[in-house]
C-alpha cells in the first residue's frame, strides 16, 4: 500500500513536469528537470547527515561552492605564464602554512602550562608572517598576468566530469576539518561551525582572485556534452531531426539538455543505490541506533563521535558532487551568486518535506521543492498582479507590493519548513520501520 | 614624543573607538543569544533577523516621526522610536514562541529540532523584513553626527592626527552600559530574575519550587526582544541598516556568546568585546601607525594589514574554533545564568 502511494507521488511529480512541458515548453521543463536532479543529489547528501545521523549542517552552501571550485580547477586549461610566475610561491606558502600548523600541534603536545601558550603563540605569529611574506608577492605576480582574461592559475585542463569526483573530495576535506572541531561537543556547535565555514568559503572564493578569479567569475567551462552549434552542423544529427520531423535548432537545445539529464540521472541513481545499500547494511542500522539512542549505542561500544565524523564527511562529499554538477550545468563559476537561502535553506526544506531518513523522500523533496521554487515566481507575480489590480497606476503600495513579490518566496519556504516540521515531521515519504 | 602621541591618537581613532562601539553592539546581541540559550537551551539562529526586524520597525517609526517633524535634536530620532520597535519585536517573539517553540517544549523535542525551527523562523522573519522595507541599505540616522570632529580635535590640540567620536558611538556605549546594569540588577535582585537563574541552573528543581516555566520563558523572550532591538538599532545608527548584514552578524554574535561561555551573561559581554577587538585589530592597516613609531629607514611599504576586511568573519570563526578546541566551555564557565 505504501509503495503504491510512493509511486503515485513520483508519478504526480512527473505529471507536473509534463504539464510544464506541454503548457510552457519542453525546454523549460527539461531545465527544471535537470536542476531537480541536482537538487535531489544535494538533498540525498543532507539526508545522509540528518536522516541517518541527526547532524544539522547549516553550511550546505559552502560545500556546494567547493564543488564549483573543483569544476574550475579541473576543467580550465592551466595558465602557463601564471604558473611560472607564482605557482612555486603559492606551493611554498602552503607548505609553510602546513609546517606552522604541524609545529603548533607539536608544541601543544610536548609542552605544558604557560610555556605551551607562549610557544604556540610565537609559532603562529612567526608562521603567519612567513607565510604571508611568501604568499603575497606570488599572488600579485599571478594576478598581474592578463587580469581581464585570466589572472589566475587556471586548472588542470581535464574533462569537467572528473571534477564531480574532485568536488566530492574537496567538500569531504572541509567536512573533515569542521567535523573534527565541532563534533563531539554540543549538537548546536556543529550548526554554528558549519554556518561559519560556509560564509568563509564564500568570502575566500570572492576575494582570492589567483584561485578562481574571485568576483570576476570564470566563464566558458568545458562541457561534458556537445555544444548546440556543433550538433547543428553534424550530419547524423540533422538527419535525426529530419526523421523526427522537428526543427534542428530547437531540437539541438533539447538534445543537449537531455544529455545532461542522462548524466545527472546516472549520478543520482548511483548515489541513491549506494545510499540505500548503506542504509540497509549493518552500518546503516548502527547509524540509526546512534541517532535514536546515543547513550545506548555508546554503551554497546560504538565510537559515536567517529561515526558522526564519518557520516558527516560522506554527506558533505555528496553535496560537493552536486555542487560540481551544478557549476558544470551553468557553464560558469560565479561566487557572487551563492547565497544561503538558495543553497542551504532550500535543500533543508527539500529534505524535511520529502521525509527525513528516507532516501526516496529526499529525492521526491528535491524534485517537488525545486519545482515549487521555480514556478512560485510566475505564480507569485501573477498573484500580486491580481491583488494589486484594484489599485490605481502609480499607487505607492501597489509599486511596493509588485517590487517585493520575489521576497514572498522566502516567507513561503520558511512557512513550509515550519509547518511540515510541526505537523508532519516524517514528511511525504516517511522513514520505514523504526520510530 | 609627538610621534608616539600621534600614533596613539591614530590607533584610538581607527581601532579603539570603533571597536568599543562594535563590541558593545555585539555584547548586546550575544546577551540575547545567551539568555535564550540559558532558559530555552538552544542556539537561536533567528536572533540576527530578530535584530533586523526590531530595527526595521524602529526605522519605520523614525521616518514617521521625521515626517511629522518630531525630533529630539541633537540626539537621533530613532531613540524616540526605539520603544515602539521593542514593543513590536516583543509581540513578534511571543507570537513565534506561541506558534513554533511552545509545541516542541511540550513534546520535549531534541535541542536540534529547536535549532532547526529557529532557522525556519529566521527565514520567515528575513522574508518579512525584506518584504516590508526591501533588501537595500537604509539610512535613518539624524541629529548631530559628531561629538568630536577630527578637524576640531586637530585645531584644539595641534596634533597632526585627528580623533573622531561619533554620537552613535557614544550613545552605543552609554546605552549598553545602562542596559547591562539594568539586566544584571534584574537577574540578581528581583524575584523574577532569580527565578530565571534558578530555572537556567536546574530546571527540575526550579519546577519543584513552584516556578512557572511558561512565565520564565515569556520574560526571556521579552528581554531578548528588547536586547535585539536595541543592539540592532545601535548598529544601524552606527553603520547602516541592511537585512543581509544583520543575518551575517549572527556569526560574530555566536562567537561572542561561545567565547564568553554560552549561557553566561557576563561572558557574553566579555565575548562581544573580545570578538570586536580581534576583528578590528586584525583587519586594520598599520602602515601609518608604524610610520610614526619606526625610524625612517624601517618604514613599511605594504599596508601592514594582517587580514583584508573581507575576511572579518573569518576572525570570528577562528576565535570560535580556538575556543571549541581549547576550552569549549568558554572563558567564564558557560551554562550558568
Amino acid at each position: 500500500m505504501r509503495i503504491h502511494r510512493n509511486v503515485l507521488l513520483f508519478a504526480g511529480m512527473f505529471g507536473l513536469l509534463a504539464i510544464v512541458g506541454f503548457g510552457q515548453s519542453w525546454s523549460v521543463a527539461l531545465t527544471i528537470f535537470n536542476l531537480c536532479l541536482i537538487s535531489s543529489v544535494m538533498a540525498l547528501g543532507v539526508n545522509i547527515q540528518w536522516g541517518y545521523a541527526g547532524l544539522f549542517n547549516v553550511g550546505i552552501m559552502g560545500f556546494a561552492a567547493l564543488g564549483g571550485v573543483a569544476a574550475v580547477l579541473v576543467s580550465k586549461p592551466p595558465v602557463t605564464e601564471a604558473w611560472s610566475a607564482g605557482a612555486a610561491g603559492i606551493g611554498l606558502a602552503i607548505i609553510s602554512l602546513g609546517v606552522t600548523i604541524a609545529a603548533t600541534i607539536y608544541a601543544r603536545r610536548k609542552l605544558t602550562g604557560r610555556r605551551r601558550s607562549l610557544v604556540s603563540f610565537a609559532i603562529i605569529v612567526a608562521g603567519f608572517f612567513i607565510t604571508r611574506g611568501i604568499f603575497d608577492p606570488s599572488v600579485s605576480a599571478i594576478e598581474a598576468i592578463e587580469p581581464a582574461k585570466t589572472g589566475y592559475l587556471g586548472g588542470l585542463g581535464l574533462p569537467v566530469i572528473v571534477s564531480w569526483a574532485v568536488g566530492g573530495l574537496f567538500a569531504a576535506g572541509a567536512a573533515w576539518l569542521v567535523g573534527k572541531i565541532a563534533l563531539g561537543l554540543r549538537s548546536d556547535y556543529l550548526a554554528i561551525a558549519t554556518l561559519g565555514i560556509s560564509e568563509i568559503i564564500i568570502a575566500v572564493l570572492k576575494n582570492e582572485d589567483w584561485l578562481t578569479r574571485g568576483v570576476k567569475n570564470v566563464a566558458g567551462l568545458d562541457r561534458p556534452v556537445p555544444r548546440e552549434i556543433e550538433l547543428q552542423n553534424t550530419d547524423w544529427f540533422i538527419s535525426l531531426a529530419d526523421t523526427l520531423g522537428t526543427n534542428v535548432i530547437s531540437f539541438s537545445s533539447i538534445f543537449v539538455k537531455l544529455s545532461y539529464s542522462v548524466l545527472f540521472a546516472v549520478v543520482l541513481l548511483a548515489i541513491m543505490w549506494l545510499s540505500e545499500k548503506a542504509l540497509k547494511s549493518p552500518w546503516g542500522r548502527m547509524m540509526r541506533a546512534i541517532r535514536d539512542n546515543r547513550d545506548a549505542a555508546e554503551a554497546m561500544g560504538k565510537d559515536v563521535t567517529r561515526r558522526h565524523l564519518q557520516v558527516f564527511i560522506l554527506g558533505s562529499a555528496v553535496v560537493g558532487i552536486a555542487g560540481a554538477m551544478l557549476t558544470t550545468l551553468d557553464g560558469q563559476f560565479t561566487p557572487g551568486t551563492y547565497n544561503p537561502l538558495r543553497y542551504t535553506f532550500l535543500i533543508w526544506v527539500m529534505v524535511i518535506v520529502g521525509g527525513s531518513g528516507n532516501n526516496w523522500g529526499s529525492v521526491l523533496g528535491g524534485f517537488l521543492i525545486w519545482f515549487v521554487w521555480i514556478e512560485a515566481e510566475p505564480v507569485g507575480a501573477w498573484l500580486m498582479d491580481v491583488v494589486t489590480s484594484g489599485m490605481s497606476e502609480g499607487n505607492g503600495l501597489r509599486d511596493h507590493l509588485l517590487k517585493s513579490a520575489p521576497h514572498m518566496r522566502l516567507m513561503v519556504m520558511g512557512m513550509i519548513l515550519l509547518l511540515v516540521l510541526r505537523f508532519s515531521p516524517r514528511g511525504l515519504i516517511p522513514e520505514k520501520g523504526g520510530r | 614624543m609627538t610621534d608616539i602621541l600621534n600614533a596613539l591618537i591614530l590607533f584610538a581613532n581607527f581601532v579603539l573607538v570603533p571597536a568599543t562601539a562594535y563590541g558593545a553592539q555585539l555584547a548586546l546581541g550575544a546577551l540575547g543569544v545567551t539568555l535564550v540559550f540559558g532558559i530555552l537551551r538552544f542556539s537561536n539562529f533567528a536572533h540576527g533577523d530578530t535584530m533586523a526586524f526590531g530595527t526595521m520597525v524602529t526605522i519605520l517609526v523614525t521616518w514617521w516621526f521625521q515626517s511629522m517633524g518630531v525630533s529630539i535634536h541633537p540626539l537621533p530620532t530613532a531613540l524616540l522610536a526605539l520603544p515602539f520597535g521593542i514593543l513590536a519585536t516583543v509581540g513578534m517573539l511571543l507570537a513565534t514562541d506561541r506558534l513554533v517553540y511552545r509545541f516542541y517544549r511540550k513534546v520535549k523535542a531534541a535541542p536540534i529540532v529547536f535549532v532547526m525551527s529557529s532557522v525556519g523562523v529566521m527565514f520567515v522573519m528575513n522574508g518579512i523584513v525584506r518584504f516590508i522595507i526591501g533588501p537595500d541599505d537604509q539610512r535613518f540616522a539624524d541629529g548631530e553626527r559628531f561629538i568630536i570632529k577630527a578637524r576640531d580635535f586637530k585645531a584644539a590640540t595641534g596634533m597632526a592626527e585627528g580623533l573622531t567620536i561619533k554620537v552613535s558611538q557614544a550613545l552605543t556605549l552609554g546605552i549598553a552600559v545602562i542596559v547591562v546594569i539594568a539586566l544584571f540588577w534584574f537577574l540578581q535582585r528581583t524575584r523574577t530574575g532569580k527565578s530565571m537563574r534558578a530555572f537556567s541552573d536546574n530546571e527540575d528543581l526550579a519546577l519543584l519550587s513552584g516556578i512557572s516555566p511558561e512565565r520564565v520563558v515569556m520574560i526571556t523572550w521579552i528581554i531578548a526582544a528588547a536586547l535585539a532591538t536595541i543592539a540592532g538599532t545601535l548598529y544601524g545608527l552606527d553603520k547602516s541598516f541592511k537585512p543581509f548584514t544583520y543575518f551575517q552578524l549572527l556569526l560574530p554574535i555566536f562567537a561572542a556568546a561561545i567565547v564568553g561561555g554560552i549561557g553566561n551573561p557576563l561572558g557574553a559581554i566579555a565575548g562581544g568585546f573580545v570578538v570586536a577587538f580581534s576583528e578590528v585589530t586584525i583587519t586594520y592597516a598599520y602602515k601609518k601607525f608604524l610610520r610614526y613609531l619606526l625610524p625612517e629607514n624601517l618604514e613599511p611599504d605594504s599596508l601592514v594589514q594582517l587580514l583584508s576586511t573581507d575576511y572579518k568573519f573569518a576572525v570570528s570563526f577562528v576565535i570560535l574554533v580556538m575556543v571549541l578546541l581549547i576550552r569549549p566551555t568558554g572563558i567564564f564557565k558557560g551554562k550558568v545564568l
